[in-house]
Formats: structure tokens, C-alpha cells, sequence
């Protein structure tokens, strides 16, 4: 009896807390759109969880002006799914504004979408360049960095250690051929040499054929441009093929589900992305305490506080001019040095942040760690060839 | 010659597969003139259905390897023929007079039911789930091929199945009466054969050959997922009536086939390793145009 009494005044407590700012405020719709199933869905899911964390911080609030609900949609990492639910969002006056995609396929599928629309979306993890330079659309905003900057850190990292010889395994959305275009750029102009570059289409399951081509020019390191799931395959028939080359991967295999999938062969795999980790984001503590308080059943995966980031600029602005989509977007054209969880932002006339950190992750007993804190990077342990 | 080596092998691991693939759809054709599209998620469900019995066994405290693999062949082939037989009795057999597009359209449609379930049902269904590595992974390196004892256990274990699968055919009672069924149905049931009861094992045995299929697909690349059947019931159907829909040896021919068409569409066309599978397929469409019956025809005492 007691503990239903508690439980009762608990519950109101609850509701007091709940319903009196929900009743006194007007209820604002931001859409999210990430890969929320699929071989994706991990880094979708922490996306999703990290813009309602945002969105659930601000409601708490009580100088907030508005009421926020997040309307979350799920692209499933398909450039047609992507523009249905882009449609379906844009095409909802009621929506003010959207976080948008972590596949660059997708991203660039949907920029047409939310011009005719009229929707200022903010992109949260898709790293072609085209999605942002590849048009004047002014409704397209990025606060992750792009491919560009993360393969020449990729480049020069690899060079450094006396990596000499590639062969590049790229898939043929516009995500692989981008990384495989600006790796190949920087590599070969910083000494380097590729010697054989395969396509491959993004759901393959047997890369044999491939691999053993590649393994036959005897290259020290393989690149991989592509996404998580075919990242595993890739890796595993390394493996069963006897090549011992180095493993390198792009910002589409930094994911808990690369290392799960791979188990004790994810060991020494190197990658790169745009930003830090979340602790050592400026923001980046406060980040991940208030997203264990949550108690979300998946962790925020790396593009997790962009997410979070391009959220909370989306509710600031509607605080200052209201939510009016004409008036959100004006006032993201003058983004300039906002501070963030992820570090200043500041919008280029193509809506694209320009300060943008590369981070190099290696692999080490299970875990993604910062190359600079990995044993790899102190001598203890060594890539493969080294 | 190191290199070729390793294609070939690459090539007849794949072969084996769509084999598999292709005796079930030859099958279902041999008995009852029928397309069974779910056969790929057949598959699938196959795969899924053995990584859950390898995930109870584990649970019940059993670590040797051989156990488990048993386990996970066993409730791999034994739950898909229940299914298979529960399909053709389902979405196959009450349709049988209706016209071919029908049971076509059925099993199309179960078969997306079944993948579905997989993805929603099954924990974490959505993502590639990781498949265990049961078979001793010692290999050998003659030069740049890597020859792997996993592999050749698989071989020989497909090898052996294609093979007991056609001397069932050709040596025992129950073969007889398949054949029988799959010449002539009428006569068959006036020499006192149960039709139904042997259409429903041929249902069996062919789900139970792709589950197999499934099984080793997951061995082989230690990763299932629940759209892994799609492209490989596709590939098998094309092995099948390339090789000539009916015909045993016909859908052997016609997987292995397939696998070295692949194989040869990314060797030959390095930068453009991409279109391996519409290099394979293209090909397909241009047998199909020089022997529209398959490549084994169709003599109708040879029918299973």
C-alpha cells in the first residue's frame, strides 16, 4: 500500500512537471532522418537518440519559449526511401526545420527535395562535398566536416608511417567514389602509389574475386572508401585469402558494429573521421552525461554529438526569430563562431561549416581509440608491415 | 598458376552454393511444373534458424565446436523442411490447376513475408548478424593461394549432398516415385503413388538443400542477414533454367557455371569489377537466346 501511495505521488508529480510548460507553450516540429534500420542503423539510432536528447534538454527548459517535438523518419540508408520521407517531412507545414541524413548517397538524393520545399535542414553526418558545394541551395547545412579534409589527414597519417603502396576497394555510390577520388588525389601527390582501384556494388557479399586480384600486386595497405557492413565483409575475406595487408577504412566503418561484426580481426584497422570523440569534444562531457541519464539502449556512435549539435543550433534559431521556416533560414545564412558541443560554428555561403577537425582511429583491444592516445602510435604495438 | 588456383577455388565455393540453390528450384519444377520464389528466403530463414540453434546450445553450456556445428546443420535442414513442406502444402499445392503466374506471385509474396519476419522477429534481425566460425580454420599458403581445410570440409560435404541427393533419386523407392510423379502425374497416381505425399517431400528436400545452402553461405563469410537469400535465390533460379529447369546435373552445370561467370566478369574486367554481375547475367540472357530450354534440354525420361 505505502509503495503505491509513493508510486501514485511519483506519478503526479510527474504529470505536474510535465503537463504545465506543455499546456503554456506552442509546440514547435523539427524532423530527424537518419538510417534507423539496416547494416547503419547503429550510427542511425545514435543520431536519433542524440537530437531527442537535445530536443528533451530544451523542453526541460523553462526559459525555453516553444514546446519541441521531434519527428523522427527513418531513410534506411536508400536514396529512395530517403526522398520519400524528405518529402514527406518538407511537404509538413508544420515541420520548421530538419536534421538530416548520415548516408551521403541519401544526402544527395534529398538536397532537390528540401529546395523545392523550402526546408532549412542541417546535415548531421554525410561527408560527400557535393552535398553542400555541389549546388546554391540555400536550404543545406552541414556541421560535420567533409571527405576532403579527412582523406588528406588520411593521406599524409598513412604516408608518415612509410606506408608506400595501396590498392583502393572503394564502393560505387557517390560516398565510395568521393573518398576513392580525393584519397588517390592526395596520396599519389604525396609520394604514394595505387596500384589497382575496384569498384564494388554497396550490398556485394563475396569480394574474392577482388581481393585476390588485389593481393596479387602485393600492396602493404588496402583502402577501403564505404560503409560499415560490406567494411566487415571486406576485412573478414582478407583474411580467409591469407592477405596480410593493412586494413584502412574512411569515417563509414568508425562504428561499434565494424568491431562487433570482426571481432579479434578489427585489431590495428585504421580509419578516419570529421570532429573528436565525444569526450574530448568542448562540449563533449556534458554530452555524454546527459545521454547516460537517458539511459538510451544504444550508445551515441560517432556522429552522435553532431547530431546533438546541429539540433540545438536548430532550436536556438527558432528561439531568436520563431518558427518560421523563411525566417530560420535567413538567420542559419548568418552563422558565424556559435559555440557548440562540437566545437565554434561558423556557415560558408554554401551552408557548410569551415572549421573542421580530422580525428585517426585505430583499433586497439576492441575499441576505437585516438591514434595520438594508441599504443600503435607509441611504437608498443605495430600495423601490420611496420 | 598460384592465382588461378585461388580463382578457381573462390569460384567453385560460389558454384557449390548456387548449386544448391538451383537442385531446389529444378526440383520444385521436376514435380509440379512450378516456380517456387521464396526459395531464397528459404534460405535465409535456413541460415537464421541455425544461428538460433547455435545460440541455445552455446546458452546450454556446449563448447566444443563438432556439437554445435551438428546442431546448427541439424536445426538448419530439419526446421526448413518442416517449412518447405508447410510452403508447398500452404501456397503451392491449392494452387496447382490455377495458371503458373499464380504460384509464382504466392510464394513471392510468402517468401517477402518470411524475410520480413526475419528482420522484425528475429533479435536485432535488422542488422548483419555475425555467423560463428565452427570449422577448423588451419589453411595453407602454396604461394599467393590460400588453401583453407574449411573450405574443402564444405566441398565435400556440398559434393557428397548433390551426390546423395541423385542417387536418392536414381536408386531408391522414393525416387522412383518422384520421378514417376515428374513424368507423368496421372499415371503415377494409378500406379498407386501419393501424389501429395511426394510432392510434399520433394518440398522438403529441396528447402532442406537450401538451408544447407544457407548454412554454408554463412560459414563461409561468418555473416548472415536477413536480405542474404535475395540475390542467391535470384542466381540459383538463373542456374537452374540456364542449366535446364528439370534437370539434375542441369542446375549443377548451371550454379557452377554462373560462379566462373562472375569470377571471370571481375578478372577480365579489372577496373570495372562492379558489373561482374551484370557481365554474368548479361550472359545468362544470351545463353538463354542461343538454347531457350537450358543447356542440359529437357528429354522427358530424364525429368526429376
Amino acid at each position: 500500500m505505502k509503495r503505491r501511495a509513493a508510486l501514485l505521488l511519483r506519478l503526479a508529480c510527474f504529470l505536474v512537471l510535465v503537463a504545465i510548460p506543455a499546456s503554456a507553450k506552442e509546440t514547435v516540429k523539427l524532423a530527424f532522418i537518419g538510417p534507423l534500420t539496416g547494416g547503419n542503423s547503429a550510427i542511425g539510432l545514435g543520431g536519433r537518440n542524440s537530437a531527442d536528447l537535445a530536443v528533451k534538454l530544451r523542453n526541460a527548459d523553462p526559459t525555453a519559449k516553444y514546446q519541441y517535438e521531434l519527428v523522427v523518419l527513418d531513410d534506411e540508408c536508400k536514396p529512395d526511401t530517403g526522398v520519400q520521407v524528405a518529402t514527406k517531412a518538407a511537404a509538413d507545414r508544420t515541420i520548421i526545420a530538419g536534421v538530416t541524413h548520415y548516408c551521403s548517397v541519401v544526402a544527395m538524393a534529398t538536397v532537390d527535395t528540401f529546395h523545392r520545399l523550402a526546408l532549412p535542414t542541417i546535415v548531421w553526418g554525410a561527408v560527400l562535398p557535393d552535398i553542400t558545394y555541389g549546388h546554391s541551395y540555400k536550404e543545406i547545412h552541414r556541421v560535420n566536416g567533409t571527405m576532403v579534409n579527412q582523406n588528406e589527414t588520411a593521406a599524409k597519417l598513412m604516408l608518415a608511417q612509410g606506408f608506400r603502396r595501396w590498392v583502393v576497394i572503394h564502393d560505387t555510390t557517390d560516398y565510395g567514389k568521393g573518398h576513392n577520388k580525393y584519397f588517390t588525389q592526395f596520396v599519389t601527390a604525396g609520394g604514394g602509389q595505387v596500384l589497382g582501384t575496384f569498384g564494388v556494388t554497396a550490398d556485394q557479399q563475396d569480394f574474392t574475386a577482388e581481393l585476390t586480384q588485389a593481393k596479387a600486386r602485393n600492396p602493404e595497405v588496402i583502402f577501403f572508401g564505404g560503409l560499415t557492413p560490406i567494411g566487415v565483409r571486406i576485412r573478414a575475406q582478407m583474411d580467409k585469402l591469407g592477405l596480410a595487408a593493412q586494413f584502412q577504412g574512411t569515417s563509414g566503418i568508425v562504428s561499434d558494429d565494424f568491431i562487433k561484426g570482426l571481432g579479434p580481426l578489427a585489431e590495428g584497422v585504421v580509419a578516419f573521421r570529421e570532429g573528436g570523440p565525444a569526450e574530448k569534444l568542448p562540449g563533449g562531457k556534458f554530452f555524454l552525461e546527459k545521454y547516460a541519464e537517458q539511459k538510451y539502449a544504444n550508445s551515441p556512435e560517432a556522429y552522435g554529438p553532431f547530431a546533438f549539435a546541429a539540433a540545438s543550433l536548430l532550436m536556438d534559431t527558432i528561439e531568436k526569430v520563431g518558427p518560421d521556416r523563411k525566417k530560420v533560414l535567413s538567420a542559419l545564412g548568418e552563422v558565424k563562431g556559435k559555440d557548440s558541443i562540437v566545437g565554434t560554428i561558423t556557415f560558408d555561403d554554401h551552408g557548410q561549416n569551415t572549421v573542421a577537425a580530422i580525428t585517426a582511429y585505430v583499433v586497439q583491444d576492441g575499441k576505437w581509440v585516438v591514434w595520438q592516445d594508441s599504443e600503435y602510435a607509441s611504437g608498443r604495438r605495430k600495423l601490420k608491415g611496420r | 598458376m598460384d592465382l588461378l588456383a585461388q580463382y578457381l577455388m573462390n569460384g567453385v565455393m560460389l558454384g557449390l552454393m548456387y548449386a544448391l540453390v538451383a537442385l531446389g528450384f529444378t526440383l520444385f519444377f521436376g514435380v509440379l511444373n512450378v516456380i517456387q520464389f521464396a526459395h531464397g528466403d528459404v534460405l535465409t530463414a535456413g541460415a537464421f534458424a541455425g544461428l538460433a540453434g547455435y545460440a541455445l546450445v552455446v546458452r546450454a553450456g556446449v563448447q566444443a565446436s563438432l556439437p554445435q556445428l551438428l546442431t546448427v546443420v541439424l536445426a538448419a535442414t530439419l526446421s526448413m523442411a518442416v517449412l518447405g513442406a508447410v510452403l508447398g502444402r500452404t501456397l503451392v499445392l491449392p494452387l496447382k490447376g490455377a495458371p503458373a503466374l499464380n504460384v509464382l506471385l504466392a510464394t513471392l509474396m510468402g517468401g517477402t513475408a518470411l524475410r520480413e519476419c526475419i528482420r522484425l522477429f528475429y533479435p536485432g534481425g535488422s542488422q548483419p548478424q555475425r555467423f560463428p566460425a565452427l570449422l577448423p580454420s588451419t589453411a595453407w599458403a602454396l604461394g599467393r593461394f590460400t588453401l583453407r581445410l574449411d573450405n574443402l570440409l564444405m566441398l565435400a560435404a556440398g559434393m557428397a549432398l548433390v551426390l546423395g541427393v541423385s542417387l536418392l533419386l536414381q536408386r531408391t523407392r522414393t525416387g522412383l516415385a518422384i520421378r514417376a510423379v515428374a513424368q507423368d502425374e496421372e499415371t503415377a497416381r494409378t500406379m498407386g503413388i501419393d501424389f501429395r505425399r511426394v510432392v510434399l517431400f520433394t518440398f522438403a528436400l529441396g528447402s532442406a538443400l537450401a538451408a544447407f545452402a544457407g548454412v554454408m553461405n554463412g560459414l563461409y563469410y561468418n555473416e548472415v542477414n536477413f536480405g542474404s537469400g535475395l540475390l542467391l535465390g535470384v542466381i540459383g533460379f538463373s542456374a537452374a533454367v540456364v542449366g535446364g529447369l528439370g534437370s539434375l546435373s542441369g542446375a549443377v552445370l548451371g550454379g557452377f557455371l554462373f560462379a566462373g561467370l562472375q569470377t571471370l566478369g571481375a578478372v577480365v574486367m579489372p577496373f570495372a569489377s562492379a558489373y561482374k554481375d551484370v557481365f554474368a547475367f548479361g550472359m545468362v540472357i544470351l545463353l538463354l537466346a542461343w538454347k531457350p530450354t537450358g543447356l542440359i534440354g529437357e528429354p522427358l525420361g530424364e525429368r526429376v
